[in-house]
């Protein structure tokens, strides 16, 4: 089987006015399914910009990226939305969350574009809830919950969609040590019994430690990857 | 269908957010509705009006005045010096097809009194085809007969207004009243017909036989003649055939040479009465056009309101392209928010125009006439107002890059 994802020479090159900024310099990697991978580096050194071309939310200036297969290059940017959609589930540093909206209508919200009827939706987003232990709190809006409640309404946002990978930029940036240990206890969890593929960016060891493989980007290069499962 | 019913929600939770400023943007659209269904509910008013004084004028009428003569160099206006006689009306009637009926008739303002009452007014002396022509049926008693015609009968049938005033509330129908110191009886009452299309209270006046008003009111310096003869052509489609067969007719019996002037002049009141319509049409139009204006001033307040609501949801749209909205779905998402905001006011809007004209029609008595047509349309211009300036805002929503949209503070 071919491997998740797969990348090859991937240049990202940015014209911010007259200056040119290459964020990436010919990467090259694949990542397996059910592996959970660590992207360490400093800010600047193109790691937030590969998350971006991962999750087809950015298209690479140069190279190949394919994701369970299929490459984005060619396709539109609503065929992007609905690859997003299916396999891709994102948690972000900010939660990211609608307010005003309660936690379980947050959930919901990969599935309304998947135009499921709602009460499918709601089943299946009281069944993500329910995995990251926030059941009994799906009716209360982000402004009432702590940080990081907010998170794991995030993290179910993103497994609603029983997606492909997770793709995870800081997710404990904003949180104390202690939530951070238990988010991090969430992800290792669903990498483990639910083989879930997890790619996450942090620039802190401890939190990288949790993934089974660290890559560490460098001026748009990789430098270092090392995977402790082999 | 489940993406429209999300987005309407999703719409209108957005709206119930920023209440105050939802309703001060749809008070745009509420103004610019009420003010188009007033402003055609005053034009259609006024037009209903005309074409009711139109009608009781009577139709395919022509009226045949006498007067500009000229003779030994002095010219007198129309209607001044009676020039027509009876027996003209009797050769219009005969000779030309397509008039239908003929009513001679002689006028003039008298004081018509009731014991201590009394009442100036105009009194016509005619035949009874005028009131056939005009449409003008009585309220009680009965119209001229035969006997009353050829014998100058002092009888005579009154106006509403007349009747009123004189009367009260005893029933005149064979009263005596006095005109000019003649004793006449009075045998009928007419049905009120309100005012002329030049503003005058049609029944304020009094009828009489022809023959009595040209023999004892006011026809005593010119006998066997009359001032008006009215005639009523068969059909709308001969009424110019019909005037030029009376003028030449006309002067004919009253042997006018070829380059002279004519001693009566032939009017057209159909004609009249019609641009006096296209006129009230044109008005109606102007004050349609202009309330539509506000409208889509309206329109705009929409578009600058949901400019600002895109730019502050940035971050918003940004998560729901992230997780898979398509342009499709944030352009529609928008798009319902505008459309609703002004349907919403639209329907207010209709309820805020309907009182005002009651108002506006209780304060100044000018006549109002609502149509559901106007009002449709008014609605579903206020609906395509919200499309049309909600578009380039949700366009522009649907169109921001995601990463950018995430990042923004």
């Amino acid at each position: 089987m071919d491997p998740l994802i797969q990348v090859r020479d991937l240049v990202k090159v940015y014209h911010l006015g007259e200056v040119e900024v290459q964020a990436l310099l010919g990467i090259s990697l694949s990542i397996e399914r059910g592996e959970f991978v660590a992207i360490m580096g400093a800010s600047g050194s193109g790691k937030s910009t590969f998350m971006n071309i991962l999750g087809f939310l950015d298209r690479p200036t140069r190279g190949q990226y394919l994701l369970d297969g299929i490459e984005g290059e060619h396709l539109s940017r609503d065929e992007l939305a609905e690859i997003r959609n299916e396999k891709i589930g994102f948690v972000f540093q900010g939660f990211n969350l609608l307010n005003r909206t309660s936690a379980i209508e947050n959930v919901q919200l990969p599935l309304i574009y998947a135009q499921l009827p709602s009460k499918k939706r709601k089943e299946m987003a009281e069944k993500a809830l329910s995995a990251v232990g926030l059941k009994e709190r799906s009716h209360h809006h982000p402004a009432q919950l702590s940080g990081g409640e907010q998170q794991r309404v995030a993290i179910a946002r993103a497994l609603v969609n029983q997606p492909s990978i997770l793709l995870a930029d800081e997710p404990t940036g904003n949180l104390d040590s202690k939530t951070s240990g238990e988010i991090m206890a969430i992800f290792k969890r669903l990498n483990q019994e639910m083989g879930i593929t997890i790619v996450m960016i942090t620039h802190e060891q401890d939190i990288a430690a949790y993934g089974k493989r660290k890559i560490l980007f460098k001026d748009g290069k990789v430098v270092e990857d090392h995977n402790s499962a082999l | 269908m489940t993406t429209l019913f999300a987005s309407l929600r999703i719409a209108l939770r957005a709206l119930l957010v920023n209440k105050m400023r939802s309703a001060l943007t749809m008070l745009g659209i509420i103004i610019g509705v009420g003010a188009v269904i007033a402003m055609i509910a005053v034009g259609s008013g006024a037009k209903k009006r005309i074409a009711d004084q139109i009608a009781s004028m009577g139709s395919n009428i022509l009226i045949v005045v006498s007067g500009s003569s000229t003779s030994g160099g002095l010219r007198v206006g129309a209607g001044t010096v009676p020039t027509l006689t009876v027996e003209d009306s009797k050769a219009i009637l005969s000779e030309i097809p397509g008039v239908r009926s003929v009513a001679p008739h002689l006028s003039g303002i008298a004081q018509v009194i009731y014991g201590n009452q009394n009442w100036s007014t105009v009194i016509y002396g005619t035949i009874p085809e005028l009131l056939e022509i005009r449409e003008w049926s009585l309220n009680s008693g009965r119209s001229f007969i035969q006997q009353d015609l050829d014998g100058a009968g002092k009888v005579c049938i009154l106006g509403k207004t007349v009747a009123d005033n004189l009367f009260g509330g005893i029933d005149p129908i064979g009263q005596i009243v006095r005109i000019k110191k003649v004793p006449f009886t009075v045998i009928g009452v007419l049905n009120p017909k309100g005012q002329s299309t030049w503003g005058t209270d049609q029944d304020d006046t009094v009828f009489v036989p022809l023959s009595t008003a040209q023999k004892r009111l006011f026809g005593q310096k010119f006998p066997g003649m009359v001032r008006v003869i009215t005639v009523q052509a068969r059909e709308p489609e001969v009424m110019k055939t019909v005037e030029d067969q009376i003028t030449d007719l006309l002067r004919q019996r009253h042997r006018i040479q070829p380059g002279q002037d004519n001693d009566f002049s032939v009017r057209n009141l159909t004609e009249v009465a019609s641009s006096a319509e296209e006129s009230a049409k044109v008005m109606s139009l102007l004050l349609g056009a202009i309330a539509s204006i506000s409208l889509i001033v309206g329109g705009i307040g929409i578009m600058n309101i949901m400019l600002v609501s895109v730019t502050e949801r940035t971050r918003e749209i940004g998560i729901r392209i992230a997780v898979g909205a398509k342009g499709k779905d944030i352009l529609l998402q928008f798009l319902i928010e505008s459309l609703v905001l002004s349907l919403v006011g639209g329907i207010l809007g209709i309820g805020v125009g309907i009182a005002g004209t009651l108002i506006l029609s209780s304060f100044t008595q000018w006549p109002t006439l609502f149509s559901v047509q106007a009002i449709l349309l008014a609605f579903l211009f206020s609906g395509s107002v919200g499309v049309f300036f909600g578009f380039y805002p949700a366009r522009k929503a649907s169109l921001l890059n995601p990463i950018e949209a995430l990042r923004y503070e």
